[in-house]
């Protein structure tokens, strides 16, 4: 794929892993402006450690992250931070810090990086609320949030700065089928009103084909197969074929590793 | 509402804090005692000082007056070199003035309590007390009161 | 030999722990200055680490001054010197007690709070989310509450021996019967600023930043799982509690040598 200035995110031969164990090796990923563009795979396969490296939170052994054409590994510090600065993160549990409450959380980013009047913060805390329909709930406790409401919350605080980036790991993860049509709603919605480019990481396969333009999936650490997610859904390939349509077995295998079951029984050799 | 109650608590805490230090110093300690840290000092040797500690009393009348701030050794003569310092609203003490190593009851502890002589001259600023009286040593009493005692029933 | 070889292991471990822990100290004290400007987050930390103590030792102090002041009088009636018992209560207060117990309860009660806020906060992502947000955790954090522990401990420790020897007072002159004027002539006679009361502030400011150093860096340290942060937090007390007593032992040597 042409490097173009339409990316936003271009990944490049990333290899990385922790000590000896590789995680991910060859990953090319290339994310278009104002796309949602989700990375997906079975657990494990590194999806979460491909989001640490865009955010810079570690550095690949070899390869390439690029993001808004900065490269991420040779920031530095306050490089670092200026670029977070642009870009939203929403972590699997949400995250809200537990001892402020809902308005506090979303005007936290706020009041840490800008001088803006009480008045002003108000106001756009209140904007970000009610896009994600939490607004009369500002004065609750995290404690009181369920977890859809909690990822709501730290939903409108990843855009409190208005990123151009919003990264989500796992929005869907141990939501009921209704927040999770909501979550769903709300990451199109955000990122088509406020002209944001977003990444998922999931495993959820219907919510994320219903709003994504673009979709990777990684297996074995490197990535199986890309495209929009019609597709995908047509792919031949094997373990595309069995995440999409959430096979028990296939390329990815039921068992773990073993010597075979029979040498275990009668316990021969042990 | 809920921060200024915050910082009311957090105000009261750390004048609770102050209150305490006051309390240690003034009621606890002895701070508003006699200051002895801008007053003038003076020497006085002893033959014996016992169990005179630096920063033991000074007192005349059993009124403090100053502390002892240095207790060393006189090469010359083997005399126990005590450097006290007094206050300075004491300046007007007479330069013939004597002082004794005394024991605060039987077994307390002991400090300098100084007589006032007869002297127009007043001590000043670095003057020795030259009338010194040593500490009682219990274990020499004890030992000059069994002797006479022996020689009262030789006598006999 | 596996004995051996466990000992080498620990002790490598242990001087790994003390270098992470320096490191991270190190990092914290670089990051204060700035909170000179918002010392509401500070504020904050005097409340909770603090105020919530204070009760907890105001009791605990009150009993401990009333015990000294009756084993006292217990002790000094043999030699008829009960009138002294205002001086044993002020000393033991103000030299060792004071500073001692009060570490002691401020371990078990504002550490081990810090230490579960602080693990918590990591294993729930918030310090990772924090760190998203382009915010320095340690910064925003745990310098607040480094600096809440370190003003805190002194004011904690000086209103204990206060109090303690209100205790003390009001069991040895109003149970006891000695004299109200001997047992505070006694007591300011005998009690010097500039070394007894001195000494005991001194302790008690080292103790502070000792505990809340243990506290914020096992927090900050800890495995991210519920069983990380509750050991953890138990590590605080052990680890904070030895070091109070060994260090009370180390500078109470250095003072009475000094004198």
């Amino acid at each position: 794929m042409p490097q173009t200035d339409d990316n936003l995110i271009d990944v490049r031969d990333l290899q990385f892993g922790y000590g000896e164990r590789p995680i991910l090796s060859s990953v090319n990923v290339q994310i278009k402006r104002g796309n949602v563009v989700s990375i997906m795979g079975p657990s494990g396969c590194g999806k979460t450690t491909l989001m640490r490296l865009i955010s810079g939170q570690v550095r690949p052994q070899q390869g390439s992250v690029t993001v808004d054409g900065l490269s991420v590994p040779e920031l530095s510090g306050g490089e670092l931070l200026n670029l977070r600065k642009r870009m939203g993160v929403l972590l699997q549990s949400g995250a809200l810090l537990t001892d402020l409450n809902v308005y506090e959380n979303v005007a936290f980013p706020l009041r840490e990086h800008t001088r803006l009047s009480e008045e002003l913060i108000r106001k756009i805390v209140l904007l970000k609320l009610q896009a994600v329909g939490l607004r009369g709930a500002r004065h609750l406790m995290p404690s009181d949030l369920s977890g859809g409401m909690a990822r709501r919350v730290a939903l409108a605080r990843a855009v409190v700065l208005d990123p151009v980036l919003v990264l989500y790991d796992e929005p869907f993860s141990g939501l009921d089928p209704i927040g999770k049509g909501i979550a769903a709603k709300l990451i199109r919605e955000m990122n088509d009103a406020l002209g944001l480019t977003s990444v998922l990481i999931s495993h959820d396969v219907a919510e994320t084909c219903e709003i994504s333009d673009y979709i990777y999936l990684l297996g074995d650490g490197t990535v199986m197969g890309h495209g929009t997610p019609e597709e995908l859904m047509a792919s031949q390939e094997p373990l595309v074929q069995q995440f999409m349509n959430a096979l028990p077995d296939g390329p990815v295998p039921f068992h773990y590793p073993a010597r075979p079951y029979i040498e275990d029984l009668l316990g021969v050799a042990v | 509402m809920q921060k200024k109650g915050l910082e009311l608590m957090v105000g009261l805490f750390v004048l609770a804090g102050l209150l305490a230090l006051a309390a240690l110093a003034l009621r606890i300690g002895n701070l508003g005692g006699v200051s002895v840290s801008d007053g003038y000092t003076v020497t006085a040797r002893f033959d014996n000082i016992g169990g005179l500690k630096v920063r033991s009393p000074v007192k005349l009348g059993g009124v403090l007056i100053g502390r002892v701030t240095d207790i060393g050794l006189d090469e010359d003569d083997f005399r126990a070199l005590v450097t006290m310092r007094l206050a300075r609203e004491y300046n007007q003490l007479p330069a013939d003035s004597s002082v004794a190593v005394n024991t605060a009851g039987l077994l307390g502890e002991q400090y300098l309590n100084m007589e006032p002589g007869g002297d127009d001259e007043v001590l000043k600023d670095g003057d020795e007390i030259t009338i010194t009286q040593s500490a009682l040593v219990l274990e020499d009493l004890i030992g000059k009161f069994m002797f006479n005692k022996a020689d009262e029933e030789a006598d006999k | 030999m596996q004995a051996v070889r466990q000992l080498g292991a620990g002790v490598l471990n242990m001087l790994q722990g003390l270098g992470r822990s320096s490191l991270f100290l190190f990092n914290t004290l670089a990051r204060t200055p700035p909170l000179l400007l918002r010392f509401k987050l500070v504020n904050q930390q005097i409340y909770s680490i603090g105020v919530l103590t204070f009760f907890i030792i105001a009791l605990a102090s009150f009993f401990v001054g009333m015990v000294l002041a009756l084993q006292g009088i217990n002790t000094l009636q043999r030699f008829g010197a009960e009138e002294s018992v205002g001086l044993l209560v002020a000393l033991s207060l103000v030299r060792e007690l004071g500073p001692v117990v009060t570490a002691l309860l401020f371990a078990g009660r504002a550490g081990t709070a810090l230490t579960a806020e602080i693990g918590l906060m990591k294993s729930t992502e918030q310090l990772t989310a924090i760190e998203m947000m382009a915010i320095d955790p340690v910064a925003r954090i745990v310098a607040p509450r480094l600096l809440g522990g370190f003003i805190s401990m002194p004011i904690l420790a000086m209103a204990f021996s206060v109090i303690g020897v209100a205790g003390g007072y009001l069991v040895a002159v109003g149970l006891m019967g000695v004299d109200a004027g001997a047992f505070w002539s006694q007591m300011q006679a005998g009690t010097e600023f500039g070394t007894d009361i001195l000494s005991g502030i001194i302790k008690s400011i080292v103790f502070g930043f000792v505990v809340t150093w243990i506290a914020v860096f096992q927090g900050y340290d800890c495995v991210p799982t519920p069983e990380g942060v509750s050991r953890a937090t138990n590590r605080t007390v052990v680890y904070s509690s030895l070091a109070v007593l060994m260090l009370d032992f180390i500078i109470t040597a250095l003072t009475l040598n000094s004198l």
